[in-house]
């Protein structure tokens, strides 16, 4: 089909669009706002704003159409598949989007008198409860905003047990290669120094490795599991013992949490503390990259220390612990955040969690578990999988099936836009090379994933038989090809200017 | 179960192409003795109209902010969101997307981060803002580390017209870090005296404009304070209208700004999720947290977008990272973003403008109020009121719900180790806010003084 050009540079629905900066109109306005008129600003400290903004003035239809353009430019789960390894994109229910934003529970103020926002203090007790429920543990801090922020919350709470306990020279922490940045970067947040654990051919953490690392100054170990190969660490109970005999604890990353819920506690693996991802596990919306939320289960030794706030049950009801001295035996190491947590990913959760109830949990994670298991059936004799199954939610393969075919993991992630699907997760983890990391989730149907693997086998054939220009020169059918990655950071332009920005 | 579409048949031929004999046996790999064999003792699934009984329920238990004369800022702010803002924001290609890995398929998300970058900038005076943080408290932390990486130095001075939110996470967040924090005293009266306490250990000085009591003040000479000695000014801005009315913390000298965005297009969500703001100099870029889009070309030559500067962060740094940031609040960027398109020069400009007349208008009818005084010497739409020296601000805040009004926060809910501090009363005036909510403040005061 020959290459067909318009005037407008608009391609049916994919529409043009430029900044918002470049459409304004002095005078215009979007939205009522009444001129109350000249000021008086006595008032104003003598700070009164000299020159302009320089904000563009805009109508409102302008504005719904300069968004709803720029929607129609992204993919979403909405869209279609988005295997999308360690990010859990599953359907997000839309009543969890209604429940949000029911006026009763949207149009609150956290410094409200309590006795005004018992039904607020309600949701987050009930989320707590099941979160306790699902895991097995006996807390749960519940303010922290997304999983790197739990893992900090859960490492804090670890450091401020052990200094409770003269046990400050406890400052290394052991991680595994396979680990996601966030984990060394959260340790070196604390203060602490990071060790990395080697992995085993099997994919799983090295435990001779392991416990030859484990001393008397080592404060916890951070294992994520599920790993982030999609395996279940086979060895976790005797990793957990070994590190609690050597004083340290166990640091679980709850990234992959969704492969498990209603079918293991975290609990009965020797866990200390692990994040729990509620955009993730419980499916409320990523967003284009958050919010999110990252409450973290803790045992019973650090529970005490949990961050400000918390929710307990008073005699007068609900109540919000926001100071030390309010609750006796406390030792919160601090606060993490302002305010009282996610409380908008909290309903959310929360009305995804009611929805499922414990029987749809536990069938929602064997669902997650046999997709990602088919997707490996279906796939390794065409792609190379880096390891053994059975996997967990995700499957892993590594660039091996690409050897000498000139196509990289890159380019097989491109080609596979062009066939209106999102690319699985690339490049991680690190621990194979060109890693494929696939994640279905259980809302994908099984005709969904058929028709994924029919591309992907074909694609697979297609690098083989040696169309490597083909996949280079992909996406050809996105609103924008392959962008200048290295011009983007050599000559940075992180903002629009006037006359500044336009296309050379 | 609704969002599950697997039937049995599905499932069983699926089980075949694996060549497993049921679901059980692919979670082999998990220790027999930890395996469970029934789901966990919790309720069973409901279906969406019990689902909604039940928050139907909860959100009954509440007052909400829209049913009682509304008084309360203290870093969260009640404004009007236009429809139109949360019409788009539900729109599924923004909604269920995530971070743009893959620019060709994002660059919707992207072009609204690059905006949204641009349009903070804009607001604060800076050269650089960045995607997001989680919300204005962590991005004061972030700051103050960042502060202390740029000039390395260890002192952070953290002024006590600083919201006690953000001290508190910035203590936190320094706390293991090597550094020295110097928090000062709450400052109602804006008595402090900050310039004496920079020397040439400081990394930098925390101050809030508007401040946490209401009060604004220049910062010109501080900044100069702080340059002199090689420290940076770091301001925070817990509301952003103010910005359409007063000057940017950049035109006073400001190295980074931090702030919080919920007051534009996100509502009060009982305060969670918030929208961090953080905006500095250019010559500080590469020492900024979180996460930055640019602009560039495609394999066309035309214009897009992409992340980038991510050598910064943790996927690629690990330990040596500038944050172990991941996330950002990418719905919330949009839903401010939206509004303040929507506002415009001309919009924001009224809306300060009104926000600011509102809060006249309140202290003019506070005068009303037997033995209160509003001490806040200058503020945008907030002040705080002293209530005599024998009364208890919290007792009447109390007293106050009890009447259904929701006439702002007492400050000992925050510094409740300050005796002092009890009679101060936090109002806040929107536009929002009626002449009859006003009314209904003062005689609801009277009554109960």
């Amino acid at each position: 089909m020959a290459e067909i050009t318009t005037f407008s540079g608009n391609r049916g629905l994919h529409l043009e669009e430029p900044l918002i900066f470049e459409q304004g109109c002095p005078g215009r306005v979007g939205t009522d706002v009444d001129d109350c008129g000249p000021i008086d600003e006595d008032r104003l400290g003598g700070l009164a704003r000299k020159g302009a903004i320089g904000l563009p003035d805009l109508s409102e239809p302008q504005v719904v159409r300069h968004y709803t353009r720029l929607s129609q430019k992204n993919y979403g789960i909405d869209s279609g598949f988005y295997p999308l390894g360690s990010c859990t994109m599953k359907h997000n229910p839309r009543l969890s989007e209604k429940m949000a934003r029911l006026p009763g529970l949207a149009d609150l103020h956290p410094f409200q008198p309590k006795s005004t926002v018992q039904g607020a203090l309600q949701v987050i007790d009930t989320l707590t409860q099941w979160l306790k429920g699902l895991t097995g543990m006996p807390a749960v801090a519940m303010s922290p905003a997304a999983g790197a922020h739990g893992e900090w919350c859960g490492l804090m709470a670890i450091r401020a047990y052990h200094d409770d306990h003269g046990e400050s020279h406890r400052t290394r922490v052991l991680v595994p290669e396979s680990a996601h940045g966030t984990n060394p970067a959260t340790a070196a947040m604390c203060g602490y120094t990071v060790d990395p654990v080697p992995a085993t051919e099997r994919g799983r953490v090295d435990v001779a490795a392991l416990k030859a690392k484990l001393g008397p100054d080592v404060a916890c170990i951070m294992v994520t599991n599920p790993n982030t190969c999609g395996l279940f660490e086979d060895e976790i109970v005797e990793i957990a013992q070994a590190t609690h005999q050597a004083g340290a604890f166990f640091y679980c990353d709850g990234a992959n949490y969704n492969a498990i819920v209603g079918r293991v506690k975290v609990a009965d693996l020797g866990v200390d503390a692990m994040h729990i991802n509620l955009h993730k596990t419980f499916s409320t919306p990523h967003g284009g990259g958050g919010p999110g939320a990252g409450p973290t289960v803790l045992s019973e030794k650090l529970a005490p220390y949990a961050p400000l706030p918390f929710v307990v049950h008073g005699k007068d009801g609900l109540e919000l612990v926001e100071h030390a001295e309010q609750a006796p035996g406390a030792k919160p190491f601090g606060r993490v955040k302002g305010y009282h947590g996610q409380f908008g990913v909290f309903v959310r959760a929360l009305a995804y969690i009611l929805s499922m109830g414990s029987d749809g949990l536990r069938q929602a994670s064997s669902d997650a578990v046999l997709n990602a298991n088919y997707l490996l059936a279906s796939l390794k004799d065409v792609l190379s999988a880096s390891f053994d199954g059975p996997c967990m939610h995700e499957c892993l393969f590594d660039d091996r099936f690409l050897k000498d075919t000139g196509v990289t993991t890159l380019d097989f992630a491109k080609m596979l836009i062009d066939e209106g699907f999102h690319p699985m997760t690339m490049y991680f983890p690190l621990v194979v090379h060109g890693a494929l990391l696939m994640e279905p989730t259980e809302t994908e149907s099984k005709e969904t994933l058929d028709g994924f693997i029919k591309v992907v086998r074909a694609l697979a054939a297609k690098a083989k038989a040696g169309d490597a220009d083909d996949f280079k020169a992909a996406p050809r059918l996105t609103p924008r090809r392959r962008l200048d990655e290295t011009q983007a950071a050599r000559q940075p332009v992180l903002r629009w200017k006037h006359g500044a920005n336009a296309e050379k | 179960m609704r969002y599950l579409p697997h039937t049995d048949a599905d499932r069983r031929a699926m089980l075949a192409a694996i060549g497993a004999k049921d679901v059980d046996s692919l979670f082999r790999d998990v220790p027999a003795a930890a395996r469970l064999d029934q789901p966990v003792d919790l309720p069973a699934g409901l279906s969406e109209m019990a689902v909604e009984r039940a928050f139907t329920r909860m959100a009954g238990h509440n007052l909400s902010a829209g049913c009682a004369p509304f008084f309360i800022g203290a870093g969260i702010y009640r404004h009007h969101v236009p429809a139109t803002v949360d019409q788009l924001l539900t729109r599924g290609e923004f909604l269920t997307s995530y971070t743009p890995y893959q620019p060709e398929v994002s660059q919707g998300t992207l072009q609204y981060l690059f905006e949204f970058q641009s349009q903070v900038c804009l607001l604060t005076g800076m050269e650089v803002a960045n995607a997001s943080m989680y919300d204005g408290a962590t991005a004061c932390a972030e700051a103050a580390v960042m502060a202390a990486r740029v000039t390395r130095k260890k002192k952070i001075i953290l002024s006590g017209s600083l919201h006690p939110h953000y001290v508190e996470t910035t203590a936190t967040v320094t706390k293991h870090l090597g550094l020295e924090l110097e928090s000062l005293a709450p400052d109602p009266f804006g008595l402090e005296d900050l310039m004496g306490r920079v020397d040439s250990q400081t990394a930098c000085v925390v101050v809030q404009n508007p401040g946490f009591f209401g009060g604004i003040r220049d910062l010109t000479q501080l900044a100069d304070a702080c340059h002199d000695v090689g420290a940076l000014l770091v301001v925070a801005v817990t509301e952003p209208v103010s910005l359409g009315l007063i000057t940017p913390p950049g035109a006073m000298g400001a190295d980074i700004v931090v702030g919080e965005g919920q007051s534009l297009g996100m509502g009060l969500q009982f305060g969670g999720p918030g929208l961090g703001l953080f905006a500095t100099r250019d010559k500080y870029v590469r020492q900024m947290p979180g996460r930055l889009c640019g602009q560039t070309v495609d394999q066309d030559g035309k214009r897009g977008f992409v992340l980038t500067l991510s050598t910064r962060e943790q996927h690629i740094r690990r330990e040596k990272a500038t944050s172990n940031i991941c996330t950002n609040s990418g719905l919330c960027a949009l839903a401010f973003t939206m509004h303040l398109s929507l506002l415009g020069e001309t919009g924001l400009t009224r809306l300060a403008k009104l926000n600011h007349a509102n809060a006249v208008r309140l202290e003019q009818a506070l005068r009303r109020v037997t033995g209160a005084k509003v001490i806040s010497q200058s503020y945008f739409n907030e002040f705080s009121l002293y209530l005599g020296d024998e009364v208890d601000a919290a007792d009447v805040v109390e007293k106050l719900a009890a009447m259904g009004i929701l006439g702002g926060v007492a400050a000992s809910r925050f510094y409740p180790h300050w005796p002092e501090l009890r009679p101060v009363l936090l109002l806040a005036a929107t536009e929002t806010n009626t002449p009859d909510d006003m009314e209904a403040l003062v005689s609801a005061l009277n009554e109960v003084l």
